[in-house]
């Protein structure tokens, strides 16, 4: 790890565990997974898939409350059930932006219910202002889900975890349901509103083009387990250690000509 | 409400159409009104739905208007002018005490449509509400609810309708909350299923990481969801339904005598069902096309409310 002063940390998971069913047809999808991330940074998590990288999103996040060891925000642990508190400082994008919105909910809707729940006022100003954020127009807020595109609803879920002002947002996998031509547009509009909102990201992917992009650590998982964690600089410039990670770099990379068989999703 | 203030007031009469086709919604009001456009006319479009929607509304004309559409009073008896066959004075014919069937028939039509929707009404909510909450919350909860459900559906809904009349007494308040209460179950089947194939979906997920509780997320989330299925369900059932209580007439423990309840006047007519065939036949066709309207008015709005249409 970083000798990283603890004021900076803003989330970090120690001996993370995750363990789907009981007895002999028991799972375990994430083993011992330790990290640290750096308040107003990018972290991207990667590995093929089944790797374990979106259950340890959902296990911070507390839609699976079955982990063991601990989460810790800003230093405190989060307890679980998670307290109404801690989704307006954390929020989620989902990877598919077609099963993320509630099909029969007008997008006025979608931005509204989070303020309701958390009692906040001046509701309408608000939502203009996160469609605005998200580079949408203010009368996107009277269409339905059907009637977007899907750049455009992955735009509207944005939105929907603005509205609350958190600090922290878990990616999963934000760009990979969409159009390569739309992609860049959402991965420019994420890094443009960290910036502006110091926000804390962390992101999963198995793009590794997309990860280099966006984030400044990156960790590499493959079997529930972390094997290497590294700068992104080492990405480019091919320095990592681990076999794995190694082999996943050069996969990315012969992409495009060889017909190995491809492990990423 | 600042930045885009809602300027649309729209409904004279030309501009009407053109704000509900309009391409974008300027108004919460607007959206919605133009979904509920966008279903009405997929639902315009279904020939055999709208026949079905036609018969109903003659229907509820026929139950409002009886009293006035009726040539005779449904209690009106001639005893001179007894078990006549169809003719121009009495288009259905009369019965065993000289009552004109053409009027009871009108006047049952009440009966009926009470029996129907008031079961509809109370059996629709309870079985949505059971089968969203078992669904979502699943464990304990899951497998009480559908247990019960288990032991509703192991009798038929008529022999079950029985043993709730006879439980309550005989008449025709007894015999809608027992039909109710013989008809949730399978609805509360109908909207687990639903449930169950949401409640991972990532907008519930997204819905719980907003803070939402379960009771909001099933109200507003999940229920949403479910309703179209359940309505058609419901509409498909009221045949059922009506069959149900006719059969409770035929058995004497729904509609009571004099009632021009169509059952009960199924049943009186049995009697005389070989010589004298319109006093059986005229209600039962009565229930028979009462039943088709229903089920191909919830045919077309399978079409019509599908959740992946919006």
């Amino acid at each position: 790890m970083t000798g990283a002063r603890s004021g900076d940390i803003a989330l970090e998971l120690r001996n993370l565990d995750v363990t789907f069913g009981d007895g002999d047809s028991s799972v375990r999808a994430v083993a011992d997974v330790s990290l640290q991330v750096r308040r107003g940074t990018s972290f991207g998590l990667i590995g093929e898939s089944g790797s374990g990288k979106s259950t340890v999103l959902r296990a911070i996040a507390g839609l699976n409350g079955n982990y063991g060891g601990t989460i810790l925000l800003d230093g405190a642990e989060i307890p679980m059930p998670r307290p109404k508190s801690f989704f307006s400082r954390v929020q989620m994008v989902f990877q598919d932006p077609y099963g993320s919105l509630h099909p029969r909910k007008m997008v006025r809707a979608v931005l509204m219910e989070p303020l309701q729940i958390h009692g906040i006022g001046d509701r309408d100003r608000r939502i203009a202002e996160a469609l605005q954020a998200v580079g949408l127009t203010p009368d996107f807020a009277y269409r339905y889900p059907h009637q977007l595109s899907g750049g455009q609803r992955q735009r509207v879920a944005i939105a929907r975890c603005l509205v609350l002002e958190p600090e922290l947002l878990l990616l999963d996998e934000p760009t990979s349901a969409l159009d390569v031509s739309v992609q860049a547009g959402v991965l420019n509009l994420l890094d443009a509103l960290r910036r502006e909102r110091g926000l804390t990201y962390v992101m999963v992917s198995h793009d590794l083009r997309v990860v280099a992009h966006m984030c400044d650590r990156i960790a590499v998982m493959t079997e529930g387990r972390m094997v290497e964690e590294l700068d992104a600089d080492a990405i480019y410039e091919d320095r990592c250690e681990d076999p794995y990670t190694r082999a996943l770099l050069h996969s990315s990379k012969g992409y495009q000509r060889k017909d190995t068989p491809d492990a990423a999703e | 409400m600042t930045e885009h203030p809602i300027t649309d007031a729209p409904p004279t009469r030309e501009s009407l159409r053109d704000w509900l086709n309009a391409p974008v919604a300027k108004s919460p009001g607007q959206a919605r009104a133009q979904s509920i456009w966008r279903a009405a006319k997929r639902l315009g479009g279904n020939y055999a739905a709208m026949a079905g929607l036609f018969i109903l509304i003659v229907l509820v004309g026929a139950a409002a208007f009886a009293p006035w559409l009726a040539p005779y009073g449904p209690f009106e008896q001639d005893l001179n002018r007894r078990l006549l066959p169809p003719s121009a004075d009495h288009w259905f014919g009369t019965d065993q005490l000289g009552r004109d069937i053409y009027s009871r028939v009108l006047h049952g039509a009440s009966i009926t449509l009470r029996i129907a929707l008031l079961a509809a009404a109370i059996a629709g909510p309870i079985g949505l509400l059971v089968g969203a909450t078992a669904g979502y919350l699943g464990g304990w909860v899951d497998t009480v609810a559908m247990r019960v459900v288990d032991v509703f559906l192991a009798f038929p809904a008529l022999i079950l309708a029985l043993a709730f009349v006879a439980a309550l007494g005989a008449g025709i308040n007894n015999a809608v909350i027992a039909i109710a209460l013989a008809s949730w179950p399978p609805i509360a089947r109908l909207a687990r299923a639903e449930t169950l194939s949401v409640r991972k979906s990532d907008y519930i997920a997204a819905a719980r990481l907003t803070g939402a509780g379960p009771l909001r997320i099933i109200v507003r989330h999940i229920m949403p969801i479910c309703i179209p299925s359940v309505v058609i369900r419901v509409t498909l059932n009221m045949a059922g339904i009506i069959l149900t209580a006719a059969g409770l007439g035929f058995l004497g423990l729904g509609a009571q005598p004099p009632m021009p309840e169509w059952g009960a006047m199924l049943a009186t007519g049995r009697e005389f069902m070989l010589t004298h065939w319109w006093l059986a036949t005229m209600p039962g066709i009565a229930i028979l096309t009462v039943s088709l309207a229903f089920n191909l008015l919830g045919d077309g709005l399978r079409d019509a409310l599908d959740p992946r249409h919006g």
